[in-house]
């Protein structure tokens, strides 16, 4: 007879479990990233590569000496802080200093993260956090952005204002816009002055249509976000199309695509419920388009998403959905 | 026969199925030498005993008297003398008092258990009386008494009865088994529980990985108001309000029960024992069980006599293989995990599952990444995160405010939490602080 009491092990159900875990979320984000990585190598060549690998390593060290400081348990290993030094990296110029990327590391692991009490508890997206503070202390460095030039091209690297500037620009001086110059394949493509991660429209959608063919992200925030800017900027447009841009050119310029399917999707700061999610994008897009077209900076998306970010815990509260049995049926006995 | 449309419960999970054992025929496993059978296999008041040390017991004597309405008496097993009753380990994880009964040569039935042949010309309360003294509790693990179900009060008219053969906990056969093997009996045993309830309509929900299920049982229902309802594969299917939602479209009521919208959900098995206790005149003293899982090294469809203990079936079954992780009552999804082999076989356990070490979740609990995955495939529409995150803080009203009290504990937010939180844990812990502090209140 088998042996009693043998004390085998006991935990609550279920005994079974999907294969998901954090590190597999992550390094998802990560897989869906690459593309953009790729395609902003590319263009900016050694200076890409060079901000890429400084920022993951910085990130990597602050992390793991915030958390050994802070006595918590070492997690660098678990890809989360891997995702945010890439998002950083794609946040900033390509002409960025070294030290502008170590200390962005610092902010965004520090002050984005760790202060909250890591990974899951941080309100904001450590990322942007970091973002907006460099912006706002360093504006020269922080918007000083070069023409991509492609991989061992030798071609030097020039100084350009974005698209989205040059129009904030154009339409400070001149009072009017002039779109003529620029030809929209160019957005897609990666063709155009920008963070790195801004370049190419196209290798975000690919990564992102992986993340949401693998449910990490949904439709929801996305579709909220830039459908709202496009329809926002089409009435603009639409009433006086000298003085704004039309709704392609904000959706494909700027950080829009990356901020919608990359930045807003966090789903550490992010609401939780599908109805909430939409507000959220919403939300986002309405800021995004109130900034690029009355704010002071040319571009929005970074400061509507925090702002939104902000605005979570509220959404949370009033969109939880309406749970099993809540619904009465009359015709219950029917039959 | 025509076809049952039916509708969609939100959330849910497909876990991997395993069904190992659906195509082993159901086994006779031979009576224990000594029967451990718990005065309490149901939800209610323990039973009393009416046995002492040293009576002779046959198959179907009876041990107890119900200890009240919501309580079932328990019966012997196997023919032997009482040797004592005492605190023995129970599979809900305490020592509960126990009768223990040591075989004697002879296995034979007790001699007041005579068949009735004329059993369709009972009337629905000696049916009811008959199912009530025959101990008979819901056989799908939930242990309900199946009389106190059949007594709805007045002003909850019933006008739909449904035997559950869903079977949607990965790795069980047994229901499949029932309904392949014996499909008379569960087709006679439903028309008999639909006697008692006076309805008119009967469905039999059978998920549609058991097509195999769904013809046998198609090809003895002569009666046209027993319809047999295939039914997507979705974890908790077999949950009764998940259940009622797909096959009716009735919506049972937060903290309501499915008496509230005019239906009674009962097993497959509960169906074949009913069947038995009015036909053979036999009370419950044995069930079928599934002995599964990669741990073990004969998976089988068995029939045991209850109160065998667990360690014999394993070993029954070839005993188990050298990594055994987790020894299971139920399945992976819902099952308790035991400490001691010594429990038995009582009349809700539906399977004996056996895991492997490697097959244990062994990742640890991460922070909540609010990724919403949980609240995704809650069949009940809750929000897991909150209410872990409330009852790790201790904060059991706000727990309470999150709806944790309508949580059925099917698993499915805990299986897909990529951050491995023990949700279930949660509100089962939540659930017992909150009954208490009601109770102190009161
Ligand atoms: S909260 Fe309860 S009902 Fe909802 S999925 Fe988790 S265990 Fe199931
Ligand atoms: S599934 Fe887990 S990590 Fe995701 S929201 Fe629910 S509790 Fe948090």
């Amino acid at each position: 007879m088998t042996e009693s009491g043998a004390g085998y092990i006991i935990t609550t159900s279920p005994h079974i479990h999907t294969a998901d875990s954090i590190p597999r979320v992550m390094y998802s984000v990560v897989i869906a990233l690459i593309p953009a990585v790729i395609v902003s190598v590319l263009f900016f060549g050694k200076a890409a590569i060079v901000i890429y690998c400084l920022s993951i390593v910085s990130c990597l060290a602050c992390e793991a000496i915030a958390q050994k400081i802070m006595g918590r348990p070492i997690t660098v290993t678990d890809g989360s802080i891997l995702v945010t030094a890439i998002l950083f990296a794609m946040n900033i110029p390509p002409s960025s200093p070294w030290w502008l990327v170590v200390l962005g590391s610092v902010i965004a692991v520090v002050l984005g993260k760790q202060i909250y009490g890591g990974l899951g508890y941080n309100p904001f997206n450590p990322v942007l956090v970091a973002r907006i503070l460099l912006l706002i202390s360093f504006p020269v460095q922080m918007t000083s952005w070069i023409k991509p030039a492609p991989l061992f091209s030798g071609a030097d690297l020039v100084s350009v204002a974005t698209p989205l500037g040059e129009v904030k620009t154009e339409l400070m001086l001149k009072g009017a816009i002039d779109l003529s110059r620029y030809n929209y394949l160019d957005f897609t493509t990666g063709f155009m002055g920008g963070s790195m991660g801004e370049m190419s429209v196209l290798a975000l959608l690919l990564g992102a249509a992986f993340l949401l063919y693998r449910k990490y992200i949904t439709w929801h925030i996305p579709a909220g976000f830039i459908g709202t800017v496009f329809v926002m900027t089409g009435i603009f447009w639409l009433v006086d199309p000298t003085r704004y841009a039309n709704p392609i050119f904000h959706v494909l310029a700027g950080g829009l695509v990356l901020g919608a399917f990359f930045m807003a999707t966090d789903m550490v700061t992010s609401p939780v419920y599908p109805r909430g999610k939409i507000i959220f994008g919403i939300g986002c897009g309405v800021i995004t388009v109130v900034i690029r077209l009355f704010g002071g900076y040319p571009e929005g998306v970074a400061f509507s998403i925090l702002l939104m970010n902000a605005a979570t815990p509220i959404i949370d509260r009033y969109t939880v959905p309406k749970k099993f049995g809540y619904i009465k049926i009359d015709e219950a006995k029917a039959g | 026969m025509n076809k049952k449309k039916t509708y969609r419960f939100s959330g849910g999970v497909h876990p991997p199925e395993e069904k190992l054992t659906r195509s082993l025929p159901i086994e006779e496993m031979p009576p224990p030498k000594k029967a451990y059978i718990p005065l309490s296999q149901h939800i209610g008041a323990p039973s009393s005993p009416v046995v002492e040390p040293g009576d002779k017991v046959n198959i179907g004597t009876r041990l107890s008297d119900p200890g009240g309405f919501v309580s079932a008496p328990v019966f012997s097993s196997i023919s032997g003398k009482v040797v004592e009753i005492v605190d023995h380990p129970h599979t809900l994880g305490r020592s509960m008092p126990t009768v223990v009964i040591e075989a004697e040569g002879t296995d034979e039935w007790d001699k007041s258990i005579k068949p009735r042949t004329d059993y369709e010309a009972l009337s629905p309360d000696e049916i009811k009386s008959i199912i009530q003294n025959a101990g008979i509790v819901g056989m799908g693990g939930a242990t309900f008494p199946t009389h106190v179900k059949l007594s709805p009060p007045k002003e909850k008219p019933i006008n739909a009865f449904i035997i559950n053969g869903a079977e949607c906990e990965p790795y069980l056969t047994a229901d499949h088994r029932v309904m392949l093997e014996m499909p008379e009996k569960v087709v006679s045993g439903a028309m008999l529980i639909g006697k008692v309830l006076g309805v008119k309509k009967i469905y039999v929900g059978i998920e549609n990985n058991k097509m195999d299920a769904v013809e046998a049982m198609r090809d003895v229902v002569k009666e046209d108001n027993v319809e047999i309802v295939p039914l997507k594969v979705r974890y908790p299917q077999g949950a009764e309000k998940q259940l009622i939602k797909t096959i009716l479209n009735r919506d049972v009521p937060s903290g309501g029960l499915p008496m509230d919208v005019g239906v009674v959900v009962q097993n497959v098995g509960t169906a074949v024992a009913v069947h038995d206790a009015v036909a053979l005149g036999r009370p419950l003293v044995e069930r079928i069980t599934t002995v599964t899982g990669p741990g073990i090294k004969n998976p089988k469809n068995l029939k045991i006599r209850i109160g065998t203990p667990i360690s014999e079936v394993i070993d029954y079954c070839g005993g188990l293989s050298e990594d055994v992780g987790k020894v299971i009552l139920g399945g992976p999804m819902m099952g308790l995990a035991q400490y001691d082999l010594s429990v038995s076989v009582i009349k809700g356990t539906s399977g004996i599952l056996i895991l492997t070490d490697e097959m244990l979740d062994t990742t640890a609990q991460g922070p909540c990444l609010r990724c919403g995955n949980c609240v995704t495939v809650c069949p009940m529409g809750l929000t897991p995160l909150m209410f872990g995150r409330y009852t790790e803080l201790g904060m059991f009203n706000e727990a309470e405010r999150n709806n944790v009290m309508d949580c059925i504990e099917c698993g499915c937010c805990a299986y897909e939490c990529p951050s491995h939180i023990p949700l279930v844990h949660y509100a089962k812990y939540a659930k017992a602080e909150i009954q208490a502090a009601r109770r102190k209140r009161a």
